[in-house]
């Protein structure tokens, strides 16, 4: 039997990985276009991040530093596994610091910490179709993008409003690419889709059961599908995080007691932990 | 001086060895609504689906005079210029309401899709426009959120009228449109369509078996046999005094008791 | 104070552990083995190389093992070593016709070349819990026939069509080598290799109520099992170098021929169509299953109308993957946790509106 120390560098082999790379480049060239890919089994479920995976085992190097996060934070299950297994098939360095990782695997979040230029941050995508809800089928949606007939989208925003007076998707919220592919962001709060915006890292998505990867190059403009009387907003909270005191982070919240006890902290544990450590710091 | 909105030359669509429709040329001027009369089976659908960009026919042309461009093959034209045509200056009504309408979502949204298509970003005015042409094809406002679903036959039928006017098309396509519904419905909705046709000074071509229904919204007539024309001219000319064996048999077993 | 929850590693650790003395289960039985596995549920076998399209009884049995029996986990397991593997090529086709036939029998004909085979088969066992069994003990050897089966039995649907009746099967000829739905992601239409490999690799159980449903009206094919065999054929490799095929070893495969009613239309003259399936070991459910599927899904290249889901391309590939459609099911169980506090602060805004909104009125 072949153990863990008999695979190549990063699980994959390397024709594989060269596969995953130009369809890598062809996301680059064409923003927000969703690539087909020869996406392979992994030792992970499906629907478990194999496209972020398979996209970071592509794009990752021995000289990385890998950042591994689910919901925003670095010490959950998924993110934990994930982690576990670059370290474990690539030996590369791992990081919970966003300033100090040069690879970011997440999914559900974008980090508080702004990125900057050669970052990579990798998106783990369950279902990269934006107009899936109202098309089932893919011969119809790819056409759609074809010819940028994306009247439809708006259809769904429409029905939001009518029906709630507010747009009503909280995550996973549509966004125009370069102003030319309807993209999904996956399931990120759309609290961060701002933070793709013309973001200096580079943006891979990875959907593996899908087989599909798109990205957004640096420096691309990511806008929110929206109204002119009804603009986007992002979520806001009327408290700061319990913890570290941030007011412009996504905060989760905590249930403390049976008896209606709550809590708010940062969803984003690293940006908490280095605030508090800096306040810490500072009162010493 | 405007020439004709459309004009059809030499259209024939083939299945196989079996004739479509064959050879038909007419031209059609704006303003100007045209009946297309036969039996099942005599082409008119196939010839309207050839006409409305649905199908693409065997031989011949069908040019349109948009409105920036002027005449153009619509066959020729590229497929994302053909559906901004489909979903612009063009109405389609299907005979089932079902075909044209998004069953799932609100009334409102049935009818502001069109706009939302064309780049409308405006909720309040597009909602303003689904209620005024709600309105206009007696749907009662206070309906605009209601699902389709909860629609009787004859309104699904006017919502996607509705539907299509709402981005003043210049031509409509209409598919039977009183199919399937209940007499005294049916003429509230011929009545509405030909005050729609008139006022908007909309150009049409309207498929019928029903020459009751050719006879209240045509100017002229074509009347359909095996895929082949037979006959051509005013309403009233072709009905009242029909030349082709073929029509005279048509128009007399309509008159039978 | 609140901490936020830690310790993931460890937990996972432990969850591991935990799992592996479940697996092994009361220390005083005898531990299985994996020869007993792949001797014993020779067909559970079947089942997870087939779809895990990996032909290795003792991989196989492995991972029946490993994953406590449960299939779905064990086909996962075998494809995601598979992926590791280093490709050295395709095979030459396996000929079906010249299979060493332990299995082959026919619903359509009464009798043919060959004979009816019935081979080993519980079709005719009554299903009652045989308590010795549990007992143990050696079965009572088989009989053995007077004169060994004949060495050719052409294939049914190859009797057919000498005289016509039934549509050619079409070599893939000018279409160049099959794609691989291990490689090449699943694009639609789908060819007939991509459908025929997913189909094969798809769920047997997805499949078999697919093809149930259109018995049962949903898409009526109106089959006949044309002929089903099961056997042993030889694999034929191709080196480059050499320049003719070798035999490198066999697999023993289920062959399943429906064969389908066809009126015809203007182009075809009446005549009968062929589904077809094909699964490693014995595996006649699905190879049957597979076969009526794909019949199905010729629906639209026949020119019959499209209106149940078994004929229904996009919905039948694109679903039938129980690994894909296992890990999407389970992720449901990763947090939610920001997408989740999303949908409550909004549920809570829209509450609240809703409640000012009554108060004003």
């Amino acid at each position: 039997m072949t153990t863990a120390s008999g695979y190549n560098f990063a699980y994959l082999d390397e024709q594989t990985k060269r596969m995953i790379r130009r369809a890598i480049l062809k996301a680059v060239a064409i923003p927000g276009y969703q690539v087909p890919f020869g996406s392979r089994e992994m030792p992970l479920p499906y629907g478990w991040g194999t496209g972020g995976i398979q996209v970071t085992a592509a794009v990752i190097g021995p000289d990385d530093r890998l950042k591994v996060i689910d919901q925003g934070a670095d010490d959950t299950t998924n993110a934990v596994s994930i982690r576990r297994f670059f370290a474990r098939t690539a030996g590369v360095a791992t990081t919970e610091r966003t300033t100090a990782a040069t690879v970011i695997q997440t999914r559900h979040r974008i980090p508080e910490t702004p990125l900057t230029e050669g970052q990579i941050l990798v998106y783990q995508v369950p279902i990269p179709e934006p107009l899936r809800w109202l098309e089932p089928r893919e011969t119809e949606t790819r056409r759609m993008h074809a010819l940028a007939d994306y009247g439809a989208m708006h259809v769904k925003l429409y029905e939001d409003i009518a029906r709630y007076g507010r747009i009503a998707t909280t995550y996973d919220y549509p966004v125009l690419v370069n102003d030319r592919y309807l993209m999904r962001p996956s399931p990120i709060p759309k609290f961060d889709n701002p933070k793709m915006d013309m973001s200096p890292a580079l943006q891979l998505f990875g959907a593996g059961r899908e087989k599909r990867i798109y990205a957004v190059p640096p420096y691309t403009k990511v806008r929110s599908l929206d109204f002119k009387d009804h603009p986007f907003a992002v979520q806001s909270w009327d408290r700061p995080c319990e913890l570290c005191g941030a007011t412009d982070s996504f905060l989760d919240e905590v249930v403390t007691d049976d008896r209606g006890g709550r809590m708010f902290v940062c969803s984003d544990t690293d940006h908490c932990g280095t605030r508090r450590d800096a306040a810490q710091e500072a009162a010493e | 001086m405007t020439g004709p909105l459309l004009t059809v030359a030499g259209l024939t669509r083939l299945y196989g060895a079996r004739v479509g429709c064959r050879d038909v040329s007419f031209e059609l001027w704006p303003g100007e609504v045209m009946g297309i009369v036969g039996e099942s089976g005599s082409g008119k659908t196939t010839l309207l689906n050839c006409l409305s960009a649905r199908l693409e026919p065997s031989t011949g042309h069908v040019v349109y005079d948009t409105r920036d461009d002027g005449p153009i093959d619509i066959y020729a034209m590229s497929e994302p210029r053909r559906r901004l045509l489909m979903r612009t200056d063009w109405g389609i009504v299907h005979q089932n309401p079902r075909d044209g309408l998004r069953m799932g979502v609100s009334a409102g949204a049935n009818v502001g899709e069109r706009l939302m298509a064309v780049g409308a970003r405006h909720y309040g005015e597009i909602r303003a426009q689904a209620d005024e042409w709600l309105r206009k094809v007696e749907i009662e406002p206070e309906r605009i959120d209601d699902l389709p679903l909860t629609f009787s036959g004859g309104m699904l039928q006017r919502l996607q009228i509705a539907r299509n006017l709402v981005t003043h098309p210049r031509l409509v396509f209409m598919d039977e449109p009183t199919g399937g519904l209940d007499v005294s419905v049916q003429a509230r909705l011929l009545d509405l369509l030909r005050r729609l046709v008139t006022d908007l000074g909309l150009a049409a071509i309207v498929v019928t078996h029903d020459l009751a229904v050719a006879r209240l919204l045509a100017h002229r007539l074509m009347v359909m046999r095996r895929g082949e024309v037979v006959e051509t001219g005013l309403t009233d000319q072709v009905l009242d005094d029909p030349h082709h064996p073929y029509t005279q048999l048509l128009v007399s077993s309509v008159l039978q008791p | 104070m609140y901490v936020a929850v830690k310790g993931g590693e460890t937990a996972i650790d432990n969850a591991h552990r935990l799992m592996a003395e479940a697996r092994r289960g009361d220390p005083a039985v005898p531990e299985l083995t994996v020869e007993q596995i792949a001797n014993q549920l020779g067909l559970a076998v079947d089942r997870v190389m087939t779809e895990g399209s990996v032909y290795d009884r003792e991989l196989a049995a492995l991972a029946i093992k490993q994953a406590q029996g449960d299939l779905i986990e064990a086909v996962f397991l075998l494809r995601a070593y598979r992926t590791t593997l280093p490709r050295f090529g395709g095979s030459e086709p396996i000929d079906t016709g010249d299979m060493a036939i332990r299995r082959r029998i026919s619903a359509a004909f009464k009798d043919l070349p060959g004979g009816q085979v019935l081979g080993p088969t519980y079709d005719y066992t009554h299903r009652l819990l045989d308590f010795a069994l549990a007992a143990g003990g050696d079965p009572p050897p088989a009989a053995l026939a007077e004169r060994p089966v004949d060495a050719h039995m052409p294939r049914v649907a190859d009797v057919l069509s000498q005289e016509g009746l039934i549509e050619r099967d079409r070599p893939g000829e000018d279409e160049g080598p099959p794609c691989d739905l291990t490689r090449q992601p699943l694009e639609f239409p789908a060819g007939r290799d991509l459908r025929l490999q997913a189909l094969a690799r798809g769920d047997e159980g997805f499949l078999l109520s697919l093809a149930y449903s259109s018995q049962r009206g949903y898409g009526n094919t109106h089959p006949f099992a044309g002929e089903i065999r099961m056997g042993e054929v030889a694999i034929e490799f191709l080196p480059e170098e050499l320049g003719f095929p070798i035999e490198i070893g066999t697999i023993t495969v289920t062959e399943c021929q429906m064969i389908n009613q066809f009126k015809g239309t203007k182009d075809i003259p009446p005549q009968f169509t062929r589904g077809y399936g094909l699964a490693f070991g014995h595996a006649e459910r699905k190879a049957m299953a597979m076969a009526l599927v794909d019949r199905s899904l010729r629906a639209g290249e026949l020119g019959e109308d499209v209106a149940n889901p078994v004929q229904d391309e996009e919905f039948v590939l694109a679903h039938a993957d129980n690994v894909e459609a296992s890990g999407f099911v389970q992720h449901l169980k990763l947090p939610h946790y920001v997408d989740f506090q999303s949908e409550l602060e909004l549920i809570r805004r829209l509450r609240a509106a809703a409640i000012r909104r009554e108060a004003a009125e």
